[in-house]
């Protein structure tokens, strides 16, 4: 059976050499029918492969001449190695360019990694043993490492990776070169990749702009115009500056208009790019936030608890969710990345377990006193604060994300979108989904409801409260223990999480009314978003406190939040 | 009026009242004075200063008996009282610190660090103590009548008062941290030199910092037990224990709350003004929620509705505080977290509660 997976796996190596080589094997494929049809010409042959070989050496003695002495004779490498466009100097050039490249006292290349304690050949990759050797940099100057990001630009935009051709692309835009845009000019015909295409076009567009010919200059704007981003306002903003006299440097007015109006479209797309942004945040934020409250909207919206601990509830489900990691970490790491899916059930039942202890044992006896619940729980809040303190030490603990929640997708130019948040919002969306079914849907929920709604009368009907009691708490200290575990996706994890989190949660249960999942989503997002949106305008802190003010003041307004159930109320 | 205040206590109390008074001004500073210092009963120099802070805390917890343990109102934002009367105080120490900072500029040493030009317009008049005094009488009761005019009009209480107070002293803690806002940020006001003239570091201003603040304590007990005897006083008890019964016997509430709400943020700040010289730094963690929810506890421990509950739970919680941070200060969250618990569920007349029970039952077996 491993014979013949391994058989497999070999023919499969070979299939993919075979793809890999193609493009050179049709070439020299073509040379052969070449021989067959003219094999008088057999010296025309030979001179290609002594030209080949020529090539090669030439390449071997460029990448040699890295090292060198002479400045300019490492210029001339560098250059030469640009020309020839082969793709396997990259990692000689980046490293001279980054001071990984060391010199051995064999003259010898050596590219080190980022950390500079391991090494291998330059040209030929392989391995070597630092400790045996004594090293030193080559001398490199400016003007040197100028040519190199030529050269190395030069090399990528040529690349047959798409990937590659779009990064230098984009490092063009943000640095234009003459020799560069050359290049670019001859190849865009033959790019096949349309964002690369449309990244190579605004290229030309910008160095459109400083053209002499009006026409080309004009079509540069409306390029920019069409597909242009913010990085362009500069440049066009320059074209509408006046001199000391008041007088416009750009001589030609239809230039000037197309420039202002290149610049307002630009504007306006970007306005609208950052309010989707701004959007997402915001939704992002509120989603946080309701992953941290709606454990609270349950305690303290259906059961009448103030728990000054349900931000310790988060905090521990964090830590839950951190214990879980590590035993992947230590026993299972070959599966490391399906922690978070165990961690969810795990995180929601520690949580659980303690909420119920601490309804059993204290909480019950305090019903009806909620200034007292206040107090009790805050005691509560800081012994559990202090034992996790004590157990895991006041530092900061690492959480990591799995690979499929780490990094993001760009929508717009600027604009990422990391995957935890997405996922936050889709794990939300389940958390809420999940409770309103129970609430709703089972009988458990019914009873919970009803006592609720009245506690004597479902007493008499036969339900037992002090369990339903002993159940909602339990279910709110576990959501709590969820949020635990998506906030500890995106944030640091320490004892004193919770504490970040307690003001906050109360503040959207209060705003988004006593007693309602709908309020309280609709208080955690309409805080979230209107807290995105007040960022940019006012700085984060005073955003918050402008939320915080207006809270205040709708509560004045509407005293039971704004989904708040109609009737009389005298006293709670 | 005398008389008033006269029938306030029978003439035991006020003998006990006196007693404790002398001892604390006069007594101590005479055993620091006279006695030698290698005596038992020499009282050190350092005393004083820690001894002031803890009558601040009292001034504190008196302030907060008034409105949770008479009214029955929880607030969770005295903290921001206590800083406003802080911060007034401290600006003022900070400009008669004059060119002595470590800048030798005229500007507080955190401005010239932040390269700020000249003074913010609201730091004007700091220079003079009078208006720094009338500061710290009027803008924490200017502060809280605001507040609690909006919040008392709008029938918002119990639970929800307190959520809102807790969101407010957490909104200007935020505000405070911030450098820009212009009172030195994360660090606060420190590194001050002299009140009035005469240097902080003297243990005689020292000394006389901390006589001053056992007479305004005594004074601003006097009054407290005056309004919460008077007939207002009855009226905010009525308040606390069955506050829609009031509004039907045609009172209007909302005047009663706002007054001692008002009151209550008064001396509040006067104990944040007596506070800062002896401690020398205000900074905006004094405005954490977690500090004003630790001085509702000073309250709970003494015994609500008692005022001098609230004096003896400062002193003791304060006093516990302090040796624990020495002798075990990993365990003093576990003692402040146990202390919340048991005294919500087993001692909810606090302190004064079991020492009255004990009375009683003395009482009961004396007639039997």
């Amino acid at each position: 059976m491993r014979i013949f997976v391994l058989r497999k796996f070999l023919r499969m190596k070979q299939t993919c050499l075979l793809i890999k080589s193609r493009k050179s094997k049709t070439t020299i494929r073509g040379c052969k029918v070449i021989v067959q049809l003219f094999g008088v010409f057999v010296f025309l042959i030979v001179g290609i492969f002594s030209f080949s070989i020529a090539e090669a050496n030439d390449f071997e003695s460029s990448i040699k001449d890295l090292g060198n002495k002479s400045r300019s004779k490492i210029k001339l490498a560098v250059k030469r190695l640009g020309n020839i466009g082969n793709p396997a100097a990259l990692p000689a050039l980046e490293a001279l360019k980054d001071n990984h490249l060391q010199i051995s006292s064999d003259g010898s290349l050596i590219i080190l990694n980022e950390s500079e304690d391991q090494g291998r050949y330059a040209l030929s990759g392989n391995p070597v043993d630092l400790s045996s050797l004594t090293l030193h940099k080559p001398r490199i100057n400016n003007s040197v490492r100028r040519v190199l990001s030529m050269a190395i630009g030069k090399l990528k935009l040529t690349s047959d990776s798409p990937q590659v051709r779009l990064q230098a692309a984009g490092q063009l835009l943000k640095m234009p070169s003459t020799d560069l845009v050359e290049l670019v000019e001859k190849t865009l015909d033959r790019e096949d990749n349309d964002e690369v295409r449309k990244i190579f076009i605004l290229v030309l567009a910008k160095e459109g702009l400083k053209s002499d010919d009006k026409n080309r200059r004009l079509k540069s704007l409306n390029i920019i115009n069409e597909f242009g981003n913010n990085d362009f306002k500069t440049d066009l903003e320059a074209l509408l500056e006046k001199d000391d006299t008041g007088n416009f440097l750009e001589g030609d007015s239809e230039i000037r208009d197309h420039a202002a109006k290149a610049i307002s479209t630009i504007e306006n797309r970007q306005f609208f790019i950052n309010q989707a942004a701004n959007l997402f945040y915001g939704l992002s934020l509120g989603s946080i936030l309701l992953l941290a409250a709606l454990g609270l909207a349950i305690t303290f919206g259906l059961m009448g608890i103030i728990n000054m601990a349900h931000g310790e509830m988060l905090m521990l489900g964090a830590y839950a969710t951190f214990l879980v990691q590590n035993l992947f970490r230590e026993y299972l790491p070959g599966i490391f990345d399906w922690y978070l899916v165990i961690a969810i059930p795990i995180s929601f039942i520690v949580s659980a377990i303690i909420g119920i202890i601490l309804e059993r044992t204290i909480i019950r006896h305090l019903y009806g006193r909620p200034l007292e619940t206040l107090l009790a729980t805050w005691g509560i809040s800081l012994i559990l604060i202090q034992s996790v303190r004590l157990l895991f030490g006041a530092q900061n603990v690492k959480v990591a994300n799995p690979s499929y929640l780490s990094g993001g997708i760009e929508v717009f130019h600027g604009v990422v979108l990391p995957y935890n948040r997405i996922a936050i919002i889709m794990f939300v969306v389940f958390v809420v989904i999940s409770i309103w079914m129970l609430l709703q849907k089972t009988s458990l929920g019914l009873q919970v409801r009803a006592v609720t709604q009245n506690r004597e009368m479902a007493s008499c009907m036969g339900i037992s409260t002090h369990k339903i009691d002993m159940y909602t708490f339990g279910l709110g200290s576990g959501v709590a223990g969820l949020g635990g575990l998506a906030l500890s996706q995106i944030g640091n994890v320490g004892p004193e999480l919770g504490q970040l989190y307690i003001v906050d949660s109360f503040m959207v249960v209060v705003t988004g009314g006593v007693g309602k999942i709908a309020g309280t989503v609709a208080g955690a997002l309409g805080l979230g978003i209107l807290n995105k949106f007040l960022e940019p305008v006012a700085g984060a802190v005073l955003g918050k406190i402008i939320v915080l003010i207006l809270i205040v003041i709708l509560i004045q307004k509407r005293p039971q939040g704004l989904f708040a159930p109609k009737g009389r109320m005298m006293d709670n | 009026m005398i008389r008033k205040f006269i029938h306030l206590h029978s003439l035991r109390e006020w003998l006990f009242i006196f007693t404790i008074l002398a001892i604390a001004t006069v007594l101590l500073p005479l055993f620091n004075i006279l006695v030698p210092e290698e005596s038992v009963l020499h009282v050190p120099n350092y005393m004083f200063a820690l001894m002031g802070k803890y009558l601040c805390y009292a001034l504190v917890a008196l302030a907060i008996d008034l409105i949770w343990g008479y009214t029955g109102i929880l607030s969770l934002g005295h903290g921001v009282f206590f800083s406003a009367g802080g911060y007034a105080m401290g600006m003022y120490l900070m400009r008669s610190v004059g060119k002595e900072g470590v800048y030798k500029s005229d500007l507080p040493d955190f401005m010239v660090f932040l390269d700020w030009k000249e003074l913010p317009w609201y730091w004007y008049g700091f220079d003079s103590f009078i208006f720094t005094l009338l500061v710290i009488l009027i803008l924490p009761a200017l502060f809280a009548f605001t507040f609690g005019y909006f919040a008392f009009k709008s029938r918002i209480k119990g639970v929800y008062f307190a959520i809102i107070t807790q969101a407010m002293t957490f909104a200007l803690m935020l505000l405070f941290f911030r450098n820009e806002t212009g009172f030195g940020g994360n660090n606060g006001l420190t590194d001050f030199k002299r009140i009035l003239g005469y240097s902080l570091q003297e243990p005689s201003t020292k000394m006389s910092l901390y006589i001053i603040t056992a007479i305004i304590l005594f004074l601003s007990y006097i009054l407290s037990r005056y309004v919460v005897q008077s007939k207002l006083g009855r009226v905010l008890t009525a308040i606390r224990d069955a506050e829609s019964r009031v509004m039907f016997s045609g009172y209007n509430t909302v005047h009663y709350k706002l007054f001692i709400w008002t009151l209550s943020a008064f001396l509040c700040g006067i104990a944040g003004a007596l506070y800062v010289p002896q401690v020398g730094i205000i900074n905006p963690s004094e405005m954490q929620p977690s500090n004003s929810i630790e001085m509702a506890i000073w309250v709970a421990v003494g015994g609500r509705g008692t005022l001098s509950g609230a004096l003896v739970g400062a002193g003791l919680v304060n006093g516990a505080k302090s040796w624990f941070t020495v002798a075990a200060p990993d365990y003093w969250l576990y003692f402040l977290g146990t202390l919340f618990i048991v005294v919500t569920l087993y001692f909810p007349k606090g302190f004064t509660g079991i020492f009255a029970r004990f009375n009683s039952k003395e009482k009961s077996k004396e007639s039997t």
